[in-house]
């Protein structure tokens, strides 16, 4: 178990003792090492100023894994193992510039110039992961960079032309200096009297949580994070989960998708999709890239925040999360999990471990809707999500489960009740968007009011008949693109 | 002649420093070895007395080595740029949720931003104002309310055919600058004091922090390079920040920075204004405007600010494009116990014009005429019905050419009736489409401001040092400026170094702001520059005898009858000729005048004008929408940098769009803004961008007044053309139960909905 943190930048393994272990990324990069290309818009990770590139070695396959991540929440000892990449990585020996930095020159993508290097990370990565995106996938890579200056045209010009450009003579990708890090070490870092600890097995996670109950569990950091930079809060003890390897798999067998609670959203995602394909939507609205790179899906279950968007879904689906401690483990169904505002049910020393998601059964009908002011990374005013099993024109079995509704995410039992056995038709959702009036009483706060909320939530259940019977075409967020 | 570089598509000065992380914004500068963090400690309350601020634990924290309050402030406790109405720190009434009242300096910015949390604050709370319709109920305002009136409005409407009436909700907007707030002041030998601002108006800020830090003004030097982007919000409020800096760096003889966190930004520092409107209109069966009248009633917050000018503009342009006759328009600028509202892009305007745009929306639909043929039939006239309310004669109307184009390039009338055809089997899907003008008057509206100065300096190896008084904020006014200095002089652009803003280059600018920053400053750059080439063509002429006539600059060569040289070497001649090489522009802006106290005169020196059609569509189960395609054609006069113009006519359309769709700022009822940080105020992102979206720039447009190369300004009109996108989708949820529907802006899905079902707001 090592205390030093590991990681590599601009061709050189960089070496931190005495790391503080809630420093972050973006800090040390402008306060310590004064690279200040990389900027800070609003250091909760919500406006992509202080993007960055981080490189992985694959875990499962050859080759590397890049991905953007916001640097304003990430903390330094997250670094471990890995390769940072900033703005000044893309420099090159002649001195002119990488082709995602000149097809921003050469489009005017940039005005005044501070959410530039941010634009330019997550190109990057975008050029590096993908050779070829359509339109929408342009805007999906950009979704967490915000421009108030352009109004975005010229960015998604350049990402398009940045293609169409010689490529970089020097590439900022150090392989085998990766490969060079012991990245499979423990790390346990004492700074002052606060700790930090980064296992590699469940059973060295659950020991460590026994010892110290009062820990902060860290995963991607995408909401602990913000309790360091807004709220200034000091975290005596934190276990960060990026390094457990049960925790880190990923699969699918023949009945369920079974996905570690330290799997990033973005990973988690790809299968879930690939199983569920009507959940694309809802999981390229879901945050953006780069928390989506960062945040993992056990961390958007476990912090059970009532507007979470993931649960919904997974709830309907019929998913049960493993739960672990030193006692061994334990599996508890999802729509049990909650038990009133930030009151789980999950004991002193559990975690989550796994999240297991059934594979669709025939004829089951799963979708989600998310409803927010702007489509792209905001945080939902409703989201819905249901079930339906038919059989013939009669409802076999509908499930309901809504966020933003209630003090926790949770199923719709009397607007499930109202079309357990029913007809599927207009008539019986009339009853069932009434139902839903019984089953919440949703509170106004500055993403909607409480109309709002209990009057689209049932509209919603109307579109999902729509969509079903094939009434309503296209989405409005998908239209014409 | 080699090619010039006015009218050239060259790429923004900085941008290969922007996309290498090279450009230095404010707090990338290498910091002085002693440098303090500076943080602020803000009100709880909406409005209390304060009886006492208890900083005891707040000055044992770790790291903290001094904190300040109202009385320990060494000069003149105020930030008011135009009324000395507003406190740095607030002395005895905090007045919002936010008010700035002690602050602290200390070694690293987490231990001053912790710090700030340990004081205990005793408040005796006090009845608080928290909208405009109350602050007008109780007569609260910052500044007295004003009216303008033309011909008989009661009268007209009372003997129209027809009258409509309306109350109207329209939402303010933060700037959302991506670089906050931010200033560095750093004391220098002899009482000297260096501030580094992120700042619009560098001036300004330098008298402040003078004043507050109780030095002659000589003693204050300001210099901003770039910011990471203002639209008006570092206009006025920079000074405030930069004045928390000085007073911190006076007190602890230490250089001191004081950075705002993003939420500290949005909470502290003021936004677009919010109004209530009322309206009252009669119209003809042709829909041709008989009489209206407008009451605005806008949040000023705490201060006047820049209010009174802001809201002055909303008044001139509640006209936009149309003529009334007999109108009457009340604007009271409303006191509250909420944050000192500001500039921001369109200052005004965009109220104003957002009001006269639904009137013409409301009279079409309630007559079932086409919006567009109503808009038609309100136009300014070209030789009568030409004149504003205000008294000036429109002289440059072009706005009839820009309609008839637009609406063929984007076959409005075609996709019109698609639409039509589309709603009708379409029971949720529901499309819309609106065209919508803009005519915008350029020039402050207080003539004294319409002044700039510009230092050219010419070097011996024949390269250029350009000072002037403009700030970059991203519009691409450095490069444009250094491309008349290059024509001027005939050098190319690389010749030429664009400096920062520096109060000791250029003393008494006004504020880079009222889109005419390169109107004024390229006009005084221009000056600069004729002088230094008038003094070589007289060397040159002398130095080889031939007529002045016969010198010509071009390309960085200088030909002089049978004679050619490089300019370095003409330059290298004059300076051994004892021929001085740098010289100072000033320009101001000619023909304008104006009477505040009978709003009357020629405010503006010309007008921008420009169109845009919007189409979306809506789903009207949540009131979604997208925005699916966009025409715009737009007026920049013979554009000084095309690239630069479009960049501006783009962003500030999606930027209008934002404000009229998805930003919303919202209050509780203890009067904490509860939308201060990206995460709940959300601006446009990438997938917003209308799906098709077509811009040009109106060709063979040469301003009809003497501006730098018949060019006309372009950083505010574009963001008024997004009211097309609004009214595209009032167009979309026009139903028959809903023929006029109650759409508000923000036009959030909420909003939207609310309208589509006849919900109340």
């Amino acid at each position: 178990m090592g205390s030093t943190v590991k990681f590599v930048l601009d061709g050189e393994i960089i070496e931190l003792k005495d790391v503080d272990p809630t420093r972050t990324v973006l800090q040390y990069l402008r306060e310590y090492l004064r690279r200040t290309g990389t900027k800070e818009g609003c250091a909760e990770g919500d406006c992509g100023a202080c993007t960055v590139v981080i490189a992985e070695l694959n875990r499962d396959s050859d080759g590397v894994q890049l991905k953007a991540i916001n640097s304003c929440i990430q903390f330094l000892p997250t670094l471990h193992g890995k390769q940072l990449i900033t703005v000044e990585s893309l420099k090159q020996k002649n001195a002119g510039l990488h082709p995602v930095q000149r097809a921003m020159v050469d489009c005017h993508g940039s005005q005044c110039g501070f959410c530039t290097p941010g634009f330019v990370m997550s190109l990057f990565a975008l050029y590096q992961n993908n050779a070829a995106p359509s339109r929408v996938e342009i805007d999906d890579a950009l979704a967490g960079n915000l421009c108030r200056c352009t109004g975005y045209r010229p960015i998604i010009a350049a990402a398009n032309t940045m293609y169409e450009l010689p490529r970089a003579g020097t590439e900022p990708l150090h392989e085998a200096l990766l490969a060079k890090l012991e990245a499979d070490d423990a790390l346990h870092i004492e700074y002052g009297t606060r700790k930090f600890f980064a296992p590699t097995s469940g059973k060295e996670l659950a020991a460590l949580l026994t010892e110290h109950p009062k820990a902060t569990l860290l995963a991607g950091g995408t909401d602990v994070g913000l309790w360091v930079t807004k709220q200034h809060r000091v975290l005596d003890t934190v276990i960060y989960t990026g390094r457990v390897a049960e925790l880190r798999r990923l699969s699918a067998n023949r009945t369920h998708i079974e996905i570690g609670a330290a799997v990033t959203l973005a990973d988690a995602m790809d299968v879930i999709v690939e199983h569920y394909p009507a959940l694309d939507e809802l999981f390229r609205r879901f945050a953006s890239p780069p928390i989506r790179n960062a945040g993992t899906l056990g961390g958007n279950i476990a912090n059970g925040s009532p507007i979470g968007d993931s649960m919904p879904a997974l709830m309907v689906a019929g998913t049960t999360l493993t739960l672990m401690s030193v006692d061994g483990v334990r599996e508890v169904a999802l729509d049990a999990f909650y038990i009133d505002y930030q009151v789980k049910d999950l004991k002193p020393g559990e975690f989550i471990a796994l999240i297991r998601i059934p594979l669709p059964a025939k004829n089951v009908i799963l979708h989600s809707h998310k409803l927010s002011k702007r489509f792209d990374q905001d945080i939902s005013a409703v989201c819905s999500a249901y079930r339906l099993e038919l059989d013939g024109q009669r409802v076999a079995s509908f499930a309901m489960a809504c966020g933003g509704m209630a003090a926790t995410i949770r199923r719709a039992s009397h607007c499930e009740a109202a079309l357990n056995g029913q007809p599927w038709n207009a008539a019986s959702i009339e009853k069932a968007m009434l139902a839903l009036a019984d089953d919440f009483a949703p509170i106004s706060d500055m993403r909607a009011s409480a109309d709002y909320r209990l009057r689209a939530a049932q509209n919603l259940l109307r579109r999902f008949y729509l969509e079903t019977t094939g009434e309503l075409g296209q989405s409005v967020y998908r239209y014409g693109r | 002649m080699g090619a010039k570089a006015v009218g050239q598509s060259l790429p923004h000065d900085s941008a290969k420093l922007h996309v290498s992380g090279l450009a230095a914004y404010t707090d990338d500068l290498p910091e002085p070895r002693d440098l303090l963090h500076v943080a602020v400690g803000m009100s709880a309350k909406a409005h209390a007395r304060v009886r006492r601020i208890d900083l005891t634990a707040v000055a044992a924290a770790t790291g903290v080595i001094d904190t300040c309050v109202a009385g320990e402030i060494p000069g003149e406790n105020n930030c008011g740029p135009i009324i000395h109405d507003e406190q740095i720190l607030a002395a005895d009434v905090a007045e919002y949720v936010g008010h700035a009242l002690f602050a602290v300096a200390a070694e690293t910015v987490d231990q001053a931003r912790k710090a700030t949390r340990l004081a205990r604050v005793d408040y005796e709370e006090l009845e608080a104002i928290l909208d405009p319709l109350q602050a007008v109920a109780k007569k609260s305002f910052v500044l007295p309310s004003e009216t303008l009136r033309r011909g008989d409005p009661e009268q007209a409407i009372a003997n129209a055919p027809h009258r409509l009436k309306r109350l109207l909700h329209l939402g303010g907007q933060d700037q959302f600058y991506l670089e906050g707030h931010i200033a560095m002041a750093i004391p220098q030998e002899d009482d000297g004091l260096l501030v580094y601002s992120s700042t619009q108006h560098p001036d300004e800020v330098q008298h402040l922090v003078a004043a507050a830090t109780g030095r002659p003004v000589k003693n204050v030097v300001c210099i901003c390079r770039r910011m990471g982007g203002a639209f008006g919000g570092k206009e006025s409020q920079a000074a405030t920040i930069a004045c928390i800096a000085a007073i911190m760096a006076s007190k602890t003889g230490r250089a001191c920075k004081l950075r705002l966190d993003r939420d500290d930004d949005m909470i502290m520092t003021g936004k677009r204004h919010d109004f209530v409107i009322e309206y009252e209109v009669g119209f003809g069966d042709d829909g041709r405007i008989h009489g209206v009248d407008f009451m605005f009633a806008s949040r000023c917050g705490i201060s006047a600010d820049l209010s009174g000018p802001v809201n002055d503009r909303t008044m001139f342009h509640c006209d936009n494009a149309y003529f009334l006759e007999n109108v009457n328009i009340v604007s009271h600028r409303c006191k509250t116990n909420t944050v000192s509202n500001t500039a921001f892009r369109g200052f005004g305007g965009p109220q104003g014009m957002h009001a006269i745009e639904y009137v013409i929306d409301d009279i079409a639909r309630s007559l079932q005429l086409d919006p567009l043929a109503v808009r038609r039939r309100n136009f300014y006239g070209i030789h009568e019905r030409n004149v504003t309310p205000y008294q000036q004669v429109v002289e440059d109307n072009i706005i009839g050419e820009i309609f008839d184009q637009l609406e063929s390039d984007a076959a409005y009338v075609e996709r019109r009736s698609a639409i039509r055809e589309f709603n009708g089997t379409s029971p949720v899907l529901k499309r819309g489409i609106a065209m919508t003008p803009v005519k915008f008057g350029i020039s402050f509206t207080a003539t004294h401001l319409n002044q700039a100065g510009a230092l050219v300096h010419v070097y011996r190896d024949g390269t250029v040092h350009l000072n002037h008084g403009g700030t970059e904020m991203g519009q691409g006014l450095f490069i444009k400026v250094a491309q008349v200095a290059a024509d001027e002089l005939g050098v190319s652009v690389d010749k030429i170094r664009i400096n920062a803003s520096d109060t000791s280059k250029v003393p008494n600018a006004s504020a880079t702001a009222a889109s005419s920053g390169s109107d004024m400053n390229g006009k005084a750059a221009q000056m600069a520059c004729a002088k230094i080439r008038a003094r070589l063509t007289e060397f040159a002429a002398r130095h080889y005898s031939v007529a002045e006539s016969q010198i010509e600059f071009d390309a960085n060569r200088v030909v002089a009858g049978k004679s050619e040289l490089s300019f370095a070497e003409l330059v290298r001649l004059a300076w051994q000729d004892r021929v001085q090489l740098w010289a100072s522009g000033f320009y101001k802006t000619p023909k304008i005048h104006y009477d505040r106290s009978t709003f009357s005169g020629r405010p503006f020196f010309y007008f921008a004008y420009g169109a845009a059609v919007a189409e979306v569509i809506v789903d009207t189960l949540t009131g979604e929408y997208r925005v699916t395609r966009v025409d715009i054609l737009h007026d920049c006069g013979d554009s000084l940098n095309p690239a630069m113009d479009i960049g501006q006519v783009e962003g500030g359309f999606i930027q209008g769009m934002g404000w009229l769709t998805a930003e919303e700022l919202c209050w509780n009822a203890a009067g904490e803004l509860t939308t201060h940080a990206p995460s709940t105020y959300k601006i446009p992102t990438c997938s917003d961008l209308p799906v098709d979206f077509r811009v040009q720039l109106l060709a063979h447009a040469a301003n009809r007044e003497d501006t730098i190369y018949r060019s006309k300004a372009v950083g505010e009109p574009p963001l008024m053309l997004a009211l097309s996108v609004f009214h595209a989708i009032r167009d979309a949820i026009a139903s028959p139960q809903q023929p006029l529907p109650d759409l508000q802006a923000p036009a959030t899905p909420e909003a939207v909905l609310r309208a589509i079902e006849g919900l109340a707001s």
